[in-house]
């Protein structure tokens, strides 16, 4: 469907309890749904004459490390008959397993695992879930908002040992993070001040 | 009497020439034959979408012209899209010529180093000669545009970061009538070549569905006969007041895809033009004192600027709560942004899409039957550039 409004209420009437809000912004569609409904979601999307959303651009996860459901997972289609765009989400908490989109887009094989690479979540049915972009044998997951940005090990060539090694970073000085909110919109610290003196009160 | 026949295990890079950049493809031979092709990308990983978390949203800018390094402007383009879309910022309309030209120079710096560099993986050296001196004379004006010839950092949200030096504007238009001859040679060079032609015509050929599965653009969804070009079907900037056309291939081979990038190369050429003689004196930023610098001048004569200059450089301007993805045709397919802001003065998340990552997916689905010598051809026409698919 060419009009945007049309195509909203095409998907509320079609997977009605399967979305749980949808909304126009951007002059893009977002719908925000449940883990259990995304593959029925993406079957419906692709063939369906109406949105015929073929080409999956990319997934990637949001973190929020201070919700309980810590993953919100995002998924952008593209329909060139239509040249429309859709951004599908859900969210989920930490050791969730989700569905793979492989036997629907194959592109979805490198997406699903930089996804796994960078955030750690896991896919049902993944055919060669395996690291992608971080080095061979690396631990940790480094888009997660709790990862340090100067990592945990570093590379370095050993003389001694003739060959590559690797080791805990050691910094002449940390990666420093200053805090520039204009004291008059409230610094953080006094931010923090004034939440405490509430909570006490 | 039987033999026992085992496949060959073939390790193509990371450092190969004809691996454009830091490739380790792992191929499973049979005799010459590739069974599998397993590319293994990340040895240029930096982590760039990290950095830009941490990063003001001017001080993100320079991480785009580190992805596609052929083509930087295009990929700030991007980002400076986004942002002004949040902050719902107008950019004045010699800003939006500005950026257009050199997102077209970007592209023609881009296919021709595409171009030549996959003429030379089949045997042709001459092509990358006669080229590199041409491209020299593109990054002279990224040069003088932006001070650097590679890392541009130019792009702004709201417009870019200065006017064009004095002389410049007839230095392009000077190129544009002389490039089209250089075009023409390199094609006399190429295009009715023997051994080119049968180095790749019907080698790695996309059908259109595959290139809808496989999430493919640019280029490699146009060699395949899809007339789409984001400039056209969802236009940004002046794209919209332009006249140019999309040329699209027939068999999606890689002779196709050569023969896209040369005509697109042309097509850049008269968009230049056309900007060039469109354009008009003017402001080149948004003259919103809270998102732009004031100009050096004003600093020391005004109190406001000197306050608005402290806290640009400083906190940097906040960006309110939203999330948008947009998208730009860099040179070698949709490149866009995924951005999350949290009302502070730094992204929350930016995601980045390259085209060279799901471009480089297909690898495995372009290569399987084909010989070993295929290998740099098919690699060649995908235009990968590992900046980008490592990000």
């Amino acid at each position: 469907m060419k009009n945007l409004e049309d195509l909203e209420k095409k998907i509320n009437s079609e997977l009605t309890t399967k979305i749980n809000k949808t909304q126009i912004k951007h002059n893009q569609i977002y719908l925000d749904t449940d883990k259990d409904h995304l593959v029925d979601i993406c079957l419906f999307l692709k063939t369906n004459n109406d949105t015929k959303f073929r080409q999956l651009i990319d997934i990637t996860v949001v973190d929020y490390p201070e919700r309980n459901q810590r993953f919100e997972i995002v998924y952008l289609f593209l329909s060139h008959e239509f040249n429309q765009r859709l951004i599908l989400k859900y969210s989920i908490s930490e050791h969730e397993v989700i569905p793979s989109l492989t036997s629907i887009f194959p592109s979805s094989n490198w997406m699903e695992r930089e996804v796994f690479d960078m955030y750690g979540v896991s896919f049902k049915d993944h055919p060669d879930l395996r690291r992608i972009l971080t080095d061979y044998g690396f631990e940790g997951h480094p888009l997660r908002k709790d990862f340090p940005l100067t990592g945990h090990s570093e590379v370095r060539y050993s003389e001694d040992e003739k060959k590559v090694i690797s080791e805990p970073v050691k910094l002449e000085q940390n990666f420093r993070n200053f805090d520039y909110e204009s004291p008059w919109e409230g610094t953080k610290y006094i931010k923090d001040e004034i939440e405490t003196n509430d909570k006490k009160n | 009497m039987t033999k026992k026949i085992k496949n060959l295990n073939l390790n193509f890079g990371p450092q190969h020439p004809a691996a454009h950049g830091v490739l380790r493809l792992i191929l499973e031979l049979d005799g010459e034959i590739v069974e599998k092709a397993d590319p293994h990308i990340g040895l240029l990983h930096r982590g760039t979408e990290k950095l830009i978390e941490n990063k003001t949203y001017m001080q993100a800018v320079p991480y785009f012209d580190r992805l596609d390094y052929v083509a930087p402007m295009n990929q700030e383009h991007a980002f400076a899209l986004a942002v002004e879309k949040i902050l719902k910022l107008s950019v004045p309309i010699r800003a939006q010529f500005i950026r257009v030209i050199f997102c077209e120079i970007g592209r023609i710096l881009s296919h021709i180093l595409n171009v030549t560099t996959q003429a030379m993986d089949v045997g042709a050296l001459t092509p990358t000669l006669w080229g590199f001196e041409e491209r020299e004379k593109l990054m002279g004006f990224y040069e003088r545009v932006s001070g650097s010839r590679l890392h541009a950092n130019y792009f702004r949200a709201g417009g870019v970061h200065q006017d064009l030096p004095q002389g410049l504007e007839e230095d392009i238009a000077e190129f544009c009538e002389s490039f089209p001859k250089i075009i023409n040679d390199l094609e006399s060079l190429l295009t009715d070549n023997r051994i080119f032609k049968q180095r790749n015509v019907d080698i790695g050929i996309v059908t259109k569905q595959d290139a809808l599965d496989y999430s493919f653009s640019g280029v490699m969804i146009r060699g395949s006969g899809v007339p789409w070009d984001l400039r056209k079907s969802q236009p940004y900037d002046c794209y919209e007041n332009l006249d140019f056309k999309i040329p699209v291939g027939k068999n999606g081979d890689c002779y196709d895809r050569y023969l896209c990038r040369i005509e697109e190369m042309k097509e850049s050429v008269s968009i230049i033009k056309q900007c060039l003689s469109k354009m008009e004196k003017g402001p080149i930023k948004s003259l919103d004192g809270k998102i732009s610098p004031p100009p050096k001048k004003e600093i020391k004569q005004s109190m406001e600027a000197l306050i608005h200059h402290f806290k640009l450089f400083t906190e940097g301007y906040r960006v309110p709560k939203d999330e948008i993805y947009t998208a730009v045709e860099a040179p070698k397919g949709e490149f866009g942004v995924y951005l999350i802001s949290d009302g502070s003065s730094k992204p929350y998340k930016c995601k980045i899409r390259a085209p060279g990552f799901s471009h480089l997916q297909s690898m495995d689905y372009l290569i399987k039957g084909h010989m070993l010598a295929d290998v740099p051809a098919v690699l060649g026409s995908l235009d990968i550039v590992f900046g980008e698919v490592d990000r």
